[in-house]
């Protein structure tokens, strides 16, 4: 005897769920992490290391600071509303407020935190911006910009956690006081952040920052090389990040 | 038809008047006047044939800048020069036409384009 029409429906519907639903658990149930080196299309991870006691071994030291925005013309508009800033200090209960509590060697906790674009490993920046102005670069994994196609839309100033993006909402030309005729500057409308230096890196140079810095505070590399002062500094000690728990898998970390 | 001869002595000055800038300039001399650029400082020839730069560097730049800025492709071959430069607008092309308001500027004033390359790039003699 053959199925009649009623049986047919059944198993028909239950196959098609059954597809259907295999589908979708395999896609949920394997996240992808995006540490999983299989899903590293480069062989580079660059990444920097911030020693905090060795930052905060200087009191008021700016050197770092003052060396990126001089070699990438970032203005200063002398007013925190429209404030440009590609690296810049704030307290540790500002940088790491879910990690604080109370008793916190206070090392670490007095100073001031530095802080820059993470250059996530997950950025969610470039996944809201309707140009690909903004991209993860996959050969070395920083998150770079093109000013050239950046329409101003902010998206992704929303879409950073860290704070890391500026906009331009003014001119920026008269308020460089020293013009580097070797970066261009911005204009009005384009968002701004941290390249990690990728013009000095490809001269061969160390970013401006770490340059600048006579503590030794700073440190940058490849994280995929084990000899690199990265991963040497970061075997040696402990070290924390920003905000991990978002799943950003920011690349700036500190030792604490 | 009413007031012909009207009409037509009508036209002719509103011709007349409306042709102002061509028999103006026929009047001077001035027809031929092509703006006079600067010449390049080095060399003879420039990274492409002169004439076929005049007409696409705008889509020469535009592609330049893509591929440093997203691909990291910083070099170009020259055939003319049989050697490497780097794609560079303020290094390369400013290297040898130095001066921006004698070489870009004149030109694009001439033809009242106005390119945005120099709200962000800067004249390296502007800044010293």
């Amino acid at each position: 005897m053959g199925i009649d029409r009623r049986g047919f429906m059944k198993i028909s519907g239950l196959t098609i769920l059954g597809i259907a639903g295999g589908a979708s658990i395999d896609g949920l149930a394997s996240p992808q992490t995006p540490h999983d080196k299989a899903g590293r299309a480069g062989e580079k991870r660059l990444a920097m290391v911030v020693d905090l006691k060795k930052c905060h071994s200087q009191e008021g030291c700016k050197d770092c600071v003052t060396a990126c925005h001089l070699y990438h013309n970032v203005p200063d508009f002398d007013n925190r509303k429209d404030e440009i800033k590609w690296i810049w200090k704030d307290s540790f209960h500002h940088a790491f407020h879910s990690m604080e509590h109370e008793h916190l060697e206070e090392s670490i906790t007095k100073g001031p935190t530095l802080l820059l674009c993470n250059h996530c490993d997950n950025p969610p920046c470039t996944r809201v911006c309707p140009t690909k102005a903004t991209w993860k670069r996959e050969e070395d994994g920083i998150v770079m910009m093109d000013w050239h196609r950046c329409i101003g839309c902010r998206y992704c100033v929303v879409a950073c956690p860290y704070g890391s993006r500026s906009f331009n909402w003014r001119d920026p030309r008269p308020h460089i006081k020293d013009v580097n005729p070797d970066f261009p500057t911005r204009t009005r409308g384009v968002v701004e952040k941290c390249t990690f230096c990728e013009l000095r890196l490809a001269k061969g140079q160390k970013p401006a920052c770490v340059e600048a810095c006579k503590e030794g505070a700073l440190l940058f590399g490849d994280l995929e090389d084990p000899e690199s002062d990265v991963r040497k500094a970061l075997d040696g000690r402990f070290s924390i990040r920003r905000k991990p728990e978002l799943g950003t898998e920011p690349e700036v970390y500190y030792l604490v | 038809m009413h007031n012909t001869g009207k009409v037509i002595i009508g036209l002719l000055i509103f011709l007349v008047i409306a042709a102002f800038p061509i028999w103006y300039a026929v009047a001077g001399g001035k027809t031929g006047d092509l703006p006079e650029l600067e010449k390049a400082v080095k060399g003879e020839n420039c990274v492409i044939d002169s004439v076929e730069m005049r007409e696409i560097h705008m889509a020469l730049l535009d592609e330049w800048r893509d591929e440093v800025v997203r691909e990291d492709d910083r070099w170009y071959k020259s055939m003319t020069l049989d050697s490497t430069i780097e794609k560079s607008l303020t290094r390369s092309c400013l290297g040898c036409h130095t001066s921006k308001a004698d070489f870009c500027d004149r030109c694009h004033n001439y033809l009242a384009v106005s390119p945005y390359c120099w709200d962000c790039h800067v004249d390296p003699k502007e800044f010293k």
